[in-house]
């Protein structure tokens, strides 16, 4: 007998065949290659004869767009994670074989991570394929890391929307969470935030209580690595927030990583708790 | 016994203040057939949640093939589930459906040619479970429970909705199994459809065990009258009554061949004799268990 697979690689493949089944995956790449060709053709026009690399103008016009868009395909995608197969009616099936609940969770990340990350890597690097073409690959370090970037935001709201499905009973529930997730900390938190910072009169906040306010909102700690550094930080106006933070791309990306893993363990112990 | 393939003890458990099992204990040995019959909400469901350790007891013991089955996922190999009106993701094909159970059971996905011509499938393995009717989704919900050659196999109302033809083709899966020597536990809503296929029947109401034997114990213990109607001008038992043109004696089980021999004697015609039905029997246990 072949060595038999491991279990969250049967629950990956699955969710991806599954992706692939429904159209998700087309779609979305589908929506991330039209607007970042978009923005590539539009965007790069009016830079003219400056010094900006042409990439560096895109990734500043693709990562605000990002912003708004991987969170919410991830929401869509995950939200419905566990309540799809209880809707379904398969999950007693899939839970009475040989595997652990937190198996479950993670090979159904897993392979809904592959989705997001097909979509990011294929749309986004048509547009970036199509700029070096016409303008060549200066800049390409930081769409590179823009790609990167939007791989871990997506993973970010993938495992929110995990931790809001594992947590409820039914799918609407869990796409109310969702929805308010997302203008949560696509909307509110930074107009929230930008309130508080006026209400101060002026008077300067401390680097460590910006940092940590950056930090507690993934779409913040994203938008700091993708356009701190660099030309983009320049034409975006966040060299300065950049500047005068602590905050390194190690540590962005730290919490980026630590905003997937959390909701993700916290999804895994509310599944297994789960009385069915 | 040791070697039993599932073993409960006194076990018990409530949702919300309801005991779905109370204080049950039985053991299923290897090679047995056995029907769990019960009312819907009589705990059946719940026992064999238990027994795949998706639900946890408040009290007592369980075991299933040597271990708790809350802890660790190894005995889970060798045991096939059947659910109540199984459910696919539609949009795979029923090969692909198998495919994916198989390798969660840590079989290879291709190879299972031999479970789709059992199960009757062989032409439709390539559909979508889409176009499949209830028939065909409980076929390949059979199939699916039988990868790997389980040596516990938990079928849940795996009758309900199904015509004769199939049913009887199931029983026969499942006596084969048992021959094998593997233990079948299937639920249902009515010893009817079990048409004696059972060699054991546990009967629950309440989360209790109100009954446990073979048929013919619940016969015996059900005590119930066979009713005897013939035709005939004068009846030649004093026991008679009349129900319309006919003559009726209830008769207990040593009584049953006298009186025949005696209305034979007696030329009468148009003779019937009526045991009493599984759902007779059935009724009755949960009768005596009501008073």
């Amino acid at each position: 007998m072949p060595n038999p697979q491991p279990a969250i690689l049967t629950i990956a493949r699955r969710e991806l065949a599954e992706g692939m089944r429904n159209r998700w995956v087309v779609s979305t790449t589908l929506i991330m290659a039209a607007l970042a060709l978009t923005i590539a053709a539009l965007g790069s026009a009016p830079t003219g004869t400056t010094s900006t690399a042409a990439l560096d103008v895109v990734v500043v016009g693709l990562s605000s767009l990002t912003i708004f868009l991987v969170p919410l395909i991830a929401l869509l995608l995950s939200h419905d994670a566990i309540t799809r197969e209880v809707e379904r009616g398969t999950l007693l099936l899939l839970l009475s074989h040989p595997l652990s609940r937190p198996q479950v969770i993670a090979g159904k990340f897993l392979g809904q991570l592959v989705i997001m990350a097909l979509a990011t890597v294929i749309g986004f690097g048509l547009a970036a394929l199509f700029v070096i073409w016409r303008d060549g690959a200066a800049g390409w370090q930081a769409f590179a890391m823009m790609i990167w970037a939007s791989i871990l935001l997506g993973a970010v709201f993938l495992a929110l929307g995990t931790l809001a499905s594992a947590s409820v009973q039914e799918s609407s529930t869990a796409a109310g969470i969702a929805i308010g997730l997302w203008l949560l900390f696509v909307a509110i938190y930074d107009m929230a935030l930008l309130a508080a910072l006026v209400a101060r009169g002026g008077h300067a906040v401390a680097g460590w209580v910006m940092d940590l306010a950056l930090v507690l909102n993934p779409t913040d700690a994203y938008r700091l690595l993708t356009l701190g550094e660099g030309s983009s930080a320049m034409l975006s106006g966040m060299g300065g927030v950049y500047d005068s933070s602590q905050l390194t791309p190690g540590l962005l990306t730290g919490a980026l990583l630590l905003w997937s893993a959390v909701p993700l363990v916290l999804a895994m112990a509310a599944f297994s708790k789960r009385n069915l | 016994m040791s070697d039993a393939t599932v073993i409960l003890e006194a076990v018990t458990k409530t949702y919300g203040g309801r005991a779905a099992v109370s204080e049950l204990s039985y053991s299923l040995q290897p090679g047995q057939v056995v029907a769990l019959v019960g009312h819907n909400g009589a705990g059946k469901t719940t026992q064999i949640k238990m027994m795949l350790g998706l639900t946890r007891p408040d009290a007592g013991r369980l075991q299933v093939l040597g271990a708790d089955p809350v802890h660790g996922t190894g005995a889970r190999r060798q045991l096939g589930y059947l659910p109540e009106s199984v459910q696919f993701h539609l949009a795979f094909t029923g090969r692909e459906t198998l495919g994916f159970y198989a390798q969660l059971k840590g079989l290879p996905a291709r190879g299972h040619d031999a479970l789709f011509q059992r199960v009757g499938l062989a032409e439709a393995a390539d559909r979508p479970v889409r176009g499949y009717s209830k028939g065909m989704r409980q076929r390949l919900g059979l199939a699916q429970a039988l990868l790997g050659t389980p040596r516990l196999l938990l079928l849940d109302e795996p009758t309900s909705g199904l015509d004769p033809a199939l049913r009887r083709e199931l029983y026969g899966i499942v006596a084969e199994l048992a021959r094998a020597g593997a233990t079948v536990l299937l639920s249902s809503h009515a010893l009817t459809e079990l048409e004696d296929q059972a060699a054991r029947v546990i009967v629950v109401n309440r989360g209790r065990k109100i009954a446990d034997g073979t048929m013919a114990e619940l016969r015996r213990l059900a005590g119930l009258p066979s009713r005897l109607r013939f035709r005939a001008d004068a009846s030649p038992d004093n026991r008679a009554t009349r129900a319309g043109d006919y003559w009726q004696i209830e008769l207990a089980e040593d009584e049953k061949a006298p009186a025949l021999r005696q209305v034979i004697a007696a030329e009468a015609r148009e003779i019937t004799l009526e045991d009493p039905s599984l759902d007779d029997i059935y009724a009755h246990f949960l009768k005596r268990e009501a008073a």
